[in-house]
């Protein structure tokens, strides 16, 4: 953060607030991400993890407040214009396309680039050699790990600025959350910004940079991951749990 | 085995169904509606199997249907059927992405082809049908593709699209409204009579010897030609182009079409005009094979076209145009086979009592048609 034109947040949430009809869910969520950073949601179930980002993409509109992308409003535009400006998600549980092949879903993840997909797909078969060894296969016949790792292939074909993950270790083997975090860590470290919704804390925390908790609708807590890791507060309400 | 026929798993029936199948009275229920599945296969079996083995027999012995009319028979109902399965991509591709059924399909359908008359009716006043049958052929495709094309796109963007999120009971009831709306805004528009066609040239009703053995007429295997690369065509949009991977994603799920960046609504406006098209070029099929088109004659080809959708299985592409090919053949051979083998007179004029019958005993033995799978397992408010 040495230049001044950093300064500007990739991704910002100002003082917003969504409705389901009647039902509202966030209410005043202010989010701040700075480019390169990993920053992770916490919080419990239907705290309205998953309606946070899909505020971010459009598929829910705020109903007041701003969601802003490279200091520019992005709430109220489309999806697709919001994926076309860098934005991807990996959804919660995977919802890969399960009757297209492996290839064919990682294609369809590119699907508003119109140039050459070589390299990329180069890049997503060294981290994750398995799918290499899969793509004739239908994504549907891939076990739980597997789809994972093309959900992330897929979220990353279109070259994304910024990565949402909804939920990265949900139904997933530990041994395999860990192989799963050490990827988004890496890929972060490649220079996508990655913000990431958990119900698993301790993970999340010892690799994300700062963390929001969110509490039926409502940031509770902001911090760095090392001072949420030491919080007592933290420590009764989520991190003794997911263990 | 007492799974909705055809709605999807998912739908508000299946979960009724399945809650009633948890009670007692369910279950008993459940257990008599099976034995009575049963019952009916069996009879089905042997009193199908019983007509083609007595008509196989009259055959042989000479008696019966001759094998020159056997053959007639076979290409008769493979080229209706080839025409039937152009319509039933329609039902199935809008199945597929929005999961109701189109039952104003069949108009779309009927417009093409009674527009496209209109227009075969002045080239033949010129005298272009008779010494260009060729480009007349060629218009009057274009002509009932745009038709057809035009209808569905717009049925879609009126009554379709303002009830994306209500229940799907109600763009089917809506569907089956749009359908009687068309009906008669032709017949106010062109009038109730029956049109009939120019007819074909000489070379087209002459038989041709195909592969040397087998003569079919002309018009037959025009049928025929026409559906095969429309069928490629389609397949080969489906399959490899942009577009139709996009369709093929908003079937799956939707939300998450939407997030790799593809224009859903745009996407469902497309499918329409690609159902459409197939059943503008159907509209031609069906002028070149019967000539005779009325407001209503959307009506029985739609119909048995969702039939042959369902045969098929619905939302599979190819198991439409095989399901419409199987209820071509089952109309017109299994007519004069099972039915004359039984000894039943004037089988011909139950031609409509079989193909629905055969509905029926498709999904007595196979609910989910003869290719079912199901083109999407996205969860439906
Ligand atoms: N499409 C919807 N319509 C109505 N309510 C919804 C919808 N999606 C989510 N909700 C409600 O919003 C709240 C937050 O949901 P969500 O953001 O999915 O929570 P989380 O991801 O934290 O588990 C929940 O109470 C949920 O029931
Ligand atoms: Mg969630």
């Amino acid at each position: 953060m040495t230049d001044t034109v950093s300064t500007t947040p990739v991704l910002e949430f100002r003082n917003v607030n969504t409705h389901y009809g009647p039902v509202q869910i966030l209410n005043g969520v202010n989010i701040t991400i700075a480019e390169g950073e990993m920053v992770c949601l916490l919080g419990g179930n239907a705290s309205g993890k998953t309606t946070t980002l899909k505020t971010i993409l459009g598929m829910v509109t705020p109903t007041s407040g701003e969601v802003l992308l490279d200091g520019e409003v992005i709430s109220g535009m489309s999806t697709t214009h919001i994926v076309e400006r860098g934005v991807s998600m990996v959804p919660e549980n995977r919802r890969l396309f399960a009757r297209m092949t492996v290839l064919e879903n990682l294609e369809i993840g590119a699907y508003l680039r119109s140039d050459d997909l070589t390299e990329d797909l180069e890049r997503i078969f060294e981290l994750f050699p398995r799918v290499k060894e899969r793509l004739a296969q239908k994504a549907g016949t891939l076990s739980g790990g597997e789809q994972q790792m093309v959900a992330v292939g897929r979220a990353m074909m279109s070259r994304p600025k910024v990565l949402l993950m909804d939920e990265p270790s949900m139904g997933l083997a530990p041994v395999l959350v860990a192989q799963n975090f050490d990827i988004i860590e890496r890929i972060n470290k490649a220079g996508t910004t990655v913000f990431m919704v958990e119900q698993n804390a301790n993970m999340a925390l010892s690799i994300a940079d700062r963390g929001y908790v969110l509490q039926t609708g409502e940031i509770v807590l902001a911090d760095t991951a090392e001072n949420l890791l030491a919080n007592p507060q933290m420590r009764a309400a989520y991190l003794g749990h997911t263990e | 085995m007492a799974a909705p026929l055809l709605i999807r798993r998912e739908d508000e029936t299946s979960v009724v169904s399945k809650t009633v199948s948890k009670s007692r009275a369910g279950k008993f229920r459940d257990g008599w509606v099976d034995g009575f599945l049963w019952f009916i296969r069996i009879a089905a079996i042997l009193v199908v199997g019983f007509g083609i083995f007595r008509s196989v027999v009259m055959t042989l012995n000479g008696e019966g249907t001759s094998i020159d009319a056997w053959e007639n028979l076979i290409v008769s109902g493979v080229a209706q059927g080839a025409m039937y399965g152009m319509l039933a991509l329609g039902y199935s591709m809008v199945y597929g992405v929005l999961g109701f059924i189109n039952f104003a399909h069949g108009e779309v359908f009927m417009g093409g082809a009674m527009v496209s008359f209109f227009v075969a009716q002045a080239l033949f006043d010129n005298g272009v049908w008779e010494s260009n049958f060729a480009l007349s052929l060629f218009i009057i495709l274009i002509v009932a593709v745009l038709t057809s094309t035009l209808i569905a796109v717009i049925v879609e963007r009126v009554a379709y699209r303002p009830l994306r999120d209500a229940p799907r009971i109600i763009p089917l009831i809506t569907s089956i409204g749009i359908s009687f709306f068309l009906q008669y805004t032709f017949a106010g528009l062109f009038g109730e009579g029956v049109k009939t066609y120019p007819t074909p040239p000489d070379y087209l009703r002459n038989k041709v010897n195909v592969l040397g053995f087998l003569p079919i007429e002309g018009t037959k295997i025009l049928v025929m030609v026409v559906a095969l690369i429309s069928m490629i065509g389609l397949y080969f949009y489906v399959q490899k182009t942009r577009a139709g991977r996009a369709m093929r994603a908003v079937a799956e799920d939707k939300e998450i079409a939407a997030l790799m960046g593809i224009n859903v609504d745009r996407t469902i406006v497309s499918t329409f005009a690609v159902g459409g098209a197939m059943a503008g070029v159907a509209g031609i099929l069906w002028a070149l094979l019967f000539r005779s088109i009325s407001f209503i004659t959307g009506f029985l080809p739609g119909i048995k076209a969702f039939t042959a959708a369902v045969l098929g299985g619905i939302g599979n592409l190819a198991g439409a145009m095989v399901g419409g090919i199987v209820l071509g053949l089952f109309e017109n051979v299994g007519t004069i086979v099972v039915l004359g083998g039984l000894g039943i007179p004037g089988a011909g004029t139950l031609k409509d009592v079989i193909s629905f019958s055969a509905l029926v005993l498709v999904l007595v033995f196979r609910p989910r048609g003869l290719f079912g799978e199901r083109l999407s397992h996205e969860d439906r408010p």
